[in-house]
C-alpha cells in the first residue's frame, strides 16, 4: 500500500538526496585526484620541474670571440676582421622562403647572385641556422629593414666580424681563407675537441695558414647566460664570460718581397719558394695565377667560383706544394753533392763527352752537339752537361741516388706549417714495387736510372722540396723544417711562441764538399747559363738553371715555337745568395716558360735585388736571350 | 529609506554564494593581472565584465523559479535553432565553426544551451514529476543528445563536455534507474574504439598527448609540457604574485582564459591550490545545499545541475591544466578572462540564488 501524498513526496525528495550525496561523493573523489596531481607535481616533483624551468628560461648566448691578426715579418696586416652588418634569414622559422626573399627585395637590394648564394648555402646547412641574404648592410639599409622588420619574421640584421684580406690576391696560397663551416669541418672540430668552443662560430679556415693555424687563431668564446621568453628572444643578461680573441700569427714572410714577386711572373703559371736557410723561415711562397680570398669571406659567389674552378690557369691550384714537376738539370749540383759524399767521383775527375751516352743500344743525348769535350764538376755544372750526369748515374746505381736525395728531403713532405702538401715522387725500385700493380710493370730497369741523374724520368718534386734542398745546401747541410709562421702571440698574455727554433737534421756534409758545389753554382751565374740573368748584380749569388721536359721528344730535337703552348718545357732555377753568407735560398718554376735561364731565372734576379739591395722592379721579369743550351 | 533599499537589494541575494564568488573574483582578478599586466593588461576588461555579471546575476535571482521555468521551452528552442544555424552558415574561426554572424556582431549559440538545457530538463521532469516513465527518460535523453552532438560537431568539446555534463546531471538526479545507467556505462565502454574513428584528428591528438606529451613537444604536447612545468616549478609556496618566469616568459600559452590556473599555481603554490580548491567546494556545497532543500522537483533538479557543472568545470580546466585530462576548452569559473562564459556563469549563480531566496515565499 502506498502512503499519503506528502509521505511520496518526502521518499521522492529521499531519492533525490541520496543521489545527490552519490554525485557529491563523486565530486569528492575527483578533488581528492586532482589534490593528489598537485601534490606530485608540487611536492614530489618540484625538483625536476624548477629545473625544467630554468632550462626554459636560461639561454646561454655563445659571444664569439675574434679571430686572430695575421701580419707579415715586418708587421703588415695580411688578415683582420672588421664589423659589418648583415641581413640573415632563419629558414626553418620562415614559412615562404621565396614570398619573403621576393619582399626583401623590394626593401633593400638583393641581386641574383645574393639569391643564388643564399640558395647554395641553403642545401649545405641546417634549417634554423642563420642565412646571409645580403651582406655589408649600409646604414641607410639597416634603417630601411629596421622600418620594414614587422613584416619579416625570421629575418634579422646582424652585427657580425669580418675576415678581411688587405693584401688582396697577395699571398693568398699562404694565407688561404675562411668559409662557412660544412658536416666535415664539424668532424674536426669534433676530433679536437673544440665543439663546445665553436658553439656559435660559424666560419672557419678552409686552406692555408688559416686552415693550419684553425685553433690558435680561433679564440676562446665566450658566453652570456640570458634570459629568454618562449619565442627564444632575449629578456635581460644574467652573467656574461667575456669571449678570449685568437692569438695572432707574426709570419716570417715579407709581403712586399712576395707582391713583387707575384708581379714579376706576370701572366705566367709558376711557383716561387723562397727561404731564409739559416731557419727554415719562408720568406715568399708564390704560386701564379693567385686568387682573391676575400671572395670567399662571406660565401663566394657561383660566378665567382665557376670562374676560379674552370680557369685552364687552376688559379686555386698551390703549386708550390702541390705541384709535382721534374726538377731536370736543377738536379744536377746535388747529383754532384751525393758523387763527392759517397766517394764516386773526385771534383777534378775528368769525363769525355762525344754529346751522348750509350745504354745498351739506347742513345742518351745531350742537349750540345757534338757534346762538351773533356768535362769535370766544375764544368758540368756550370755548362749544365747531360753526359756526366748519365755516367755518373750509371756509376752510382739508383739506391745510391735515392737515399741521398732521400736526405735532402726530396720525395718526403717538407712539413710546411700548410696542410695537403704532396710528397712527389722519388724513384727507386721500392717506389715502383708500391707504384705500380703489374708485375712487368714492377721492375726497374738500370736504363731508367740514367734520365734520373738529369732530373727527368720518374723524378718529380714539389717547388718547396726543391727550395727547401737549396736552402740545406746554402746552409751547409743543416736542415730546417720550411715555415711560414714565425711566432705566435699568445692575445691574452703577449707571450711569443716561436715555431722553430731546432734544426730538423744535420746532414753531416764535407765542407769541401759544400764549398766545391757551392763554388760550381757561382760559377754558374757568372760565367755559365745563369750569367746573361745575373749580369751586374751587385751581390755574388749561387745558382743552376734548369728544363724540365713535359713532353717526350722521342729523337727529335725539342724546338719550341713548333710546340703547342701548354707541351713546352717547364723552366727552372735554383739559386742562394749572397754565395758565401746566404741570406735566402729560392726555388723557381715557371710552367711551359722554356728554358731555366731565359724565364725562371730573371725572377730569381728581381727577388734577390729587393730582398738583398731593396731595389723595385720596373715591370714582370723580362725574358732574357739564354747564354747557351742547358 | 536607506535601510529600505539596502533590504530590497539584498533580499534575493544569497551571502554564502556571493561571499564564495567574491573570493574566486579577487584571485582571479590577481591572476588576469599578473598573467597580462607586461603584455596588454586585462585586469580592467575583467573587472567589468564581472560587474555586468554580477548584474545579471541580481536581475536573475529577482525572477522567482516557476518564471525562469517559463522560459525553459522558448530558450531551448532557440538555442538548438541557432545551433542548426551555425552548422548550415556559420562563420569558421581557426577551422571551428562556432560563431554565428550577426552582421554587427557575432554570437556563440553553445552559451545559451549552458543554461538552457538543465533549463529545459528540469523543466520537462518537472511537468511529468507525479508519473514518471521509462519513455521520459528517453525523450529527456534525446532533448540532450540533439544539441550535444551540433555542439561536437563544431567541433567544440569544451562547451560539449559542459552542455553534455549539465543535462546529465538532471537526468541523472531525476532518477534515472541505475540499470539504464549500468548498461549505459558497459555500452559507451564498448563503443570507446567506435568513438575514437569518429574524432576529429586534433582531438585524437590531444589525447594521445595526453599520454604521452613528449611524443609533439612543440605541437599538441606543448601547452601540457609547459602548464606541469609551470605547476611543478610553483612548489608548495608558490614564486610569488608576478613572480612566475613560466608565466611573463610567455611560456604558458592562453595564460589569462584556458591555462589560468597554470600561472596561479606558479605564483601560489600548493598551499593556494588548497585555497582555491577548498573555494570551489564551498561553491558546490553551498549550491548542493541549495538544491538538498529546494522546493520544487524544478528547482532541486537545476540547483543540483548548476551546483554540479560548477564541479565539471573546475575538475575539467585544473585536470587539463594539470596534464591528466585532454585539452578541451573549458574555463576556470570566475578566473577565467572572458565576456560571455562569465556572465553565463554568473546567470548560473543568478539561478541559484533566486531558487534559496523565493523558497519560502513557496512554502507560504
Amino acid at each position: 500500500m502506498r502512503g499519503s501524498p506528502l509521505n511520496i513526496q518526502d521518499s521522492e525528495l529521499d531519492r533525490f538526496r541520496f543521489r545527490l550525496a552519490v554525485a557529491a561523493f563523486g565530486v569528492a573523489l575527483c578533488f581528492v585526484v586532482l589534490m593528489g596531481r598537485f601534490f606530485f607535481l608540487q611536492v614530489v616533483q618540484h625538483e625536476y620541474y624548477t629545473t625544467r624551468a630554468e632550462d626554459n628560461r636560461i639561454s646561454l648566448a655563445p659571444i664569439i670571440p675574434n679571430r686572430g691578426v695575421i701580419v707579415d715579418r715586418n708587421g703588415v696586416v695580411l688578415a683582420r676582421n672588421y664589423s659589418a652588418f648583415t641581413l640573415e634569414i632563419t629558414p626553418s622559422k620562415v614559412a615562404d622562403l621565396d614570398s619573403t626573399i621576393e619582399g626583401l627585395g623590394q626593401v633593400i637590394e638583393v641581386l641574383p647572385k645574393d639569391r643564388r648564394r643564399f640558395r647554395k648555402q641553403l642545401e649545405e646547412s641546417k634549417s634554423f641556422e642563420s642565412l646571409p641574404i645580403r651582406t655589408r648592410l649600409s646604414d641607410e639599409e639597416v634603417a630601411r629593414f629596421a622600418a620594414n622588420r614587422y613584416r619579416f619574421p625570421g629575418v634579422e640584421v646582424k652585427a657580425r666580424l669580418f675576415r678581411q684580406y688587405p693584401q688582396g690576391a697577395v699571398a693568398s696560397h699562404a694565407l688561404g681563407y675562411i668559409g662557412r663551416i660544412t658536416s666535415r669541418d664539424l668532424e674536426v672540430i669534433e676530433r679536437n675537441d673544440q665543439s663546445a668552443n665553436y658553439k656559435g662560430t660559424d666560419h672557419m679556415g678552409k686552406s692555408g695558414l688559416e686552415q693550419n693555424y684553425e685553433f690558435e687563431l680561433h679564440g676562446e668564446t665566450g658566453y652570456e647566460q640570458v634570459e629568454i621568453d618562449s619565442g627564444g628572444r632575449a629578456i635581460r643578461a644574467l652573467s656574461r664570460t667575456a669571449p678570449v680573441s685568437g692569438n695572432n700569427l707574426t709570419l716570417t714572410l715579407d709581403v712586399k718581397l712576395q707582391e713583387i714577386t707575384e708581379k714579376a711572373f706576370g701572366d705566367r703559371r709558376g711557383a716561387l719558394v723562397a727561404i731564409d736557410p739559416s731557419n727554415g723561415g719562408i720568406l715568399a711562397l708564390v704560386s701564379t695565377p693567385t686568387y682573391d680570398p676575400n671572395l670567399f669571406v662571406d660565401g663566394i659567389r657561383t660566378d665567382d667560383w665557376d670562374l676560379l674552378n674552370n680557369s685552364p690557369d687552376k688559379p686555386m691550384l698551390n703549386r708550390a706544394l702541390n705541384g709535382a714537376y721534374p726538377p731536370g738539370s736543377t738536379f744536377k749540383p746535388f747529383m754532384a753533392l751525393a758523387a763527392l759524399e759517397l766517394g764516386k767521383r773526385s771534383a777534378s775527375q775528368t769525363i769525355s763527352d762525344p754529346g751522348f751516352f750509350n745504354f745498351g743500344g739506347h742513345e742518351f743525348r745531350d742537349d750540345k752537339k757534338g757534346g762538351h769535350g773533356l768535362v769535370d764538376m766544375y764544368k758540368s755544372i756550370v755548362h749544365s752537361c747531360d753526359t756526366y750526369y748519365y755516367l755518373l748515374a750509371n756509376d752510382m746505381g739508383i739506391d745510391n741516388i735515392a737515399r741521398f736525395m732521400g736526405s735532402l728531403g726530396f720525395g718526403s713532405r717538407t712539413g710546411i706549417d700548410i696542410e695537403g702538401e704532396s710528397e712527389g715522387v722519388l724513384p727507386s725500385p721500392e717506389w715502383k714495387k708500391r707504384r705500380f700493380k703489374r708485375h712487368e710493370q714492377q721492375k726497374w730497369y738500370a736504363g731508367e736510372t740514367i734520365s734520373i741523374g738529369i732530373g727527368q724520368g720518374y723524378n718529380a718534386y714539389t717547388p718547396i722540396q726543391l727550395a727547401q734542398a737549396v736552402a740545406t745546401l746554402a746552409n751547409d747541410g743543416v736542415m730546417y723544417r720550411p715555415h711560414l709562421v714565425h711566432y705566435i702571440t699568445d692575445s691574452r698574455s703577449g707571450e711569443k711562441t716561436y715555431i722553430e727554433a731546432q734544426p730538423l737534421r744535420d746532414l753531416k756534409l764535407k765542407p769541401q764538399n759544400v764549398e766545391t758545389i757551392k763554388r760550381a753554382m757561382v760559377g754558374v751565374n757568372t760565367e755559365g747559363t745563369g750569367a746573361r740573368a745575373f749580369a751586374g748584380a751587385g751581390y755574388s749569388s749561387a745558382g743552376k738553371t734548369g728544363t724540365a721536359q713535359v713532353f717526350s721528344l722521342k729523337g727529335e730535337e725539342y724546338k719550341e715555337g713548333k710546340l703547342k703552348k701548354d707541351l713546352r718545357d717547364h723552366a727552372l732555377f735554383v739559386a742562394f745568395a749572397p754565395a758565401d753568407t746566404p741570406k735566402i735560398a729560392l726555388a723557381v718554376l715557371v710552367e711551359n716558360g722554356g728554358f731555366g735561364a731565359q724565364a725562371a731565372a730573371p725572377i730569381a734576379r728581381m727577388v734577390f735585388d729587393y730582398y738583398l739591395l731593396g731595389k723595385l722592379p720596373a715591370g714582370p721579369a723580362p725574358e732574357v736571350e739564354a747564354a747557351e743550351e742547358e | 529609506m536607506f535601510h529600505r533599499l539596502r533590504l530590497r537589494i539584498a533580499e534575493h541575494v544569497d551571502g554564502p554564494l556571493l561571499l564564495i564568488a567574491g573570493g574566486l573574483m579577487l584571485a582571479g582578478l590577481a591572476t588576469v593581472y599578473s598573467a597580462t599586466y607586461d603584455t596588454n593588461n586585462r585586469a580592467l576588461g575583467q573587472l567589468f565584465n564581472l560587474l555586468v555579471g554580477v548584474c545579471v546575476m541580481w536581475g536573475v535571482a529577482q525572477l522567482p523559479p516557476q518564471k525562469l521555468m517559463r522560459f525553459a521551452v522558448p530558450l531551448y528552442l532557440l538555442g538548438v535553432v541557432l545551433l542548426l544555424c551555425v552548422f548550415l552558415f556559420g562563420v569558421k574561426v581557426n577551422g571551428a565553426k562556432r560563431w554565428l554572424s550577426l552582421g554587427f556582431t557575432r554570437i556563440q549559440p553553445s552559451e545559451i544551451l549552458k543554461i538552457a538545457m538543465p533549463l529545459m530538463l528540469a523543466w520537462y521532469f518537472h511537468k511529468y514529476e507525479s508519473a514518471l516513465k521509462f519513455r521520459h527518460f528517453v525523450v529527456a535523453g534525446l532533448l540532450l543528445a540533439v544539441p550535444f552532438a551540433l555542439i561536437a560537431k563544431q567541433p567544440d568539446l569544451g562547451t560539449a563536455i559542459l552542455v553534455g555534463a549539465a543535462g546529465f546531471y538532471v537526468i541523472f538526479l531525476a532518477g534515472l534507474p541505475w540499470k539504464v545507467l549500468l548498461a549505459m556505462i558497459v555500452a559507451g565502454a564498448s563503443a570507446a574504439p567506435f568513438v575514437w574513428t569518429m574524432l576529429h584528428d586534433y582531438q585524437r591528438k590531444r589525447i594521445l598527448t595526453l599520454i604521452d606529451p613528449t611524443t609533439d613537444p612543440l605541437g599538441s604536447g606543448y601547452h601540457i609540457i609547459q602548464s606541469t612545468i609551470a605547476i611543478g616549478s610553483g612548489g608548495a609556496l608558490g614564486k610569488g604574485w608576478l613572480g612566475g618566469t613560466q608565466t611573463h616568459l610567455e611560456f604558458i600559452p592562453e595564460r589569462h582564459t584556458d591555462f589560468i590556473f597554470a600561472v596561479f599555481s606558479e605564483e601560489r603554490g600548493l598551499l593556494g591550490n588548497i585555497v582555491l580548491l577548498a573555494l570551489y567546494t564551498l561553491l558546490i556545497v553551498r549550491g548542493t545545499m541549495i538544491a538538498a532543500n529546494a522546493p520544487t522537483l524544478f528547482s532541486r533538479l537545476m540547483a543540483s545541475s548548476i551546483a554540479l557543472s560548477f564541479f565539471t568545470y573546475v575538475f575539467v580546466n585544473m585536470g587539463m591544466v594539470s596534464g591528466i585530462l585532454p585539452v578541451v576548452g573549458v574555463p576556470l569559473p570566475f578566473m577565467s578572462y572572458g565576456g560571455t562564459a562569465l556572465v553565463m556563469l554568473f546567470l548560473a549563480l543568478g539561478v541559484l540564488m533566486s531558487i534559496q531566496t523565493h523558497r519560502m515565499l513557496v512554502k507560504k
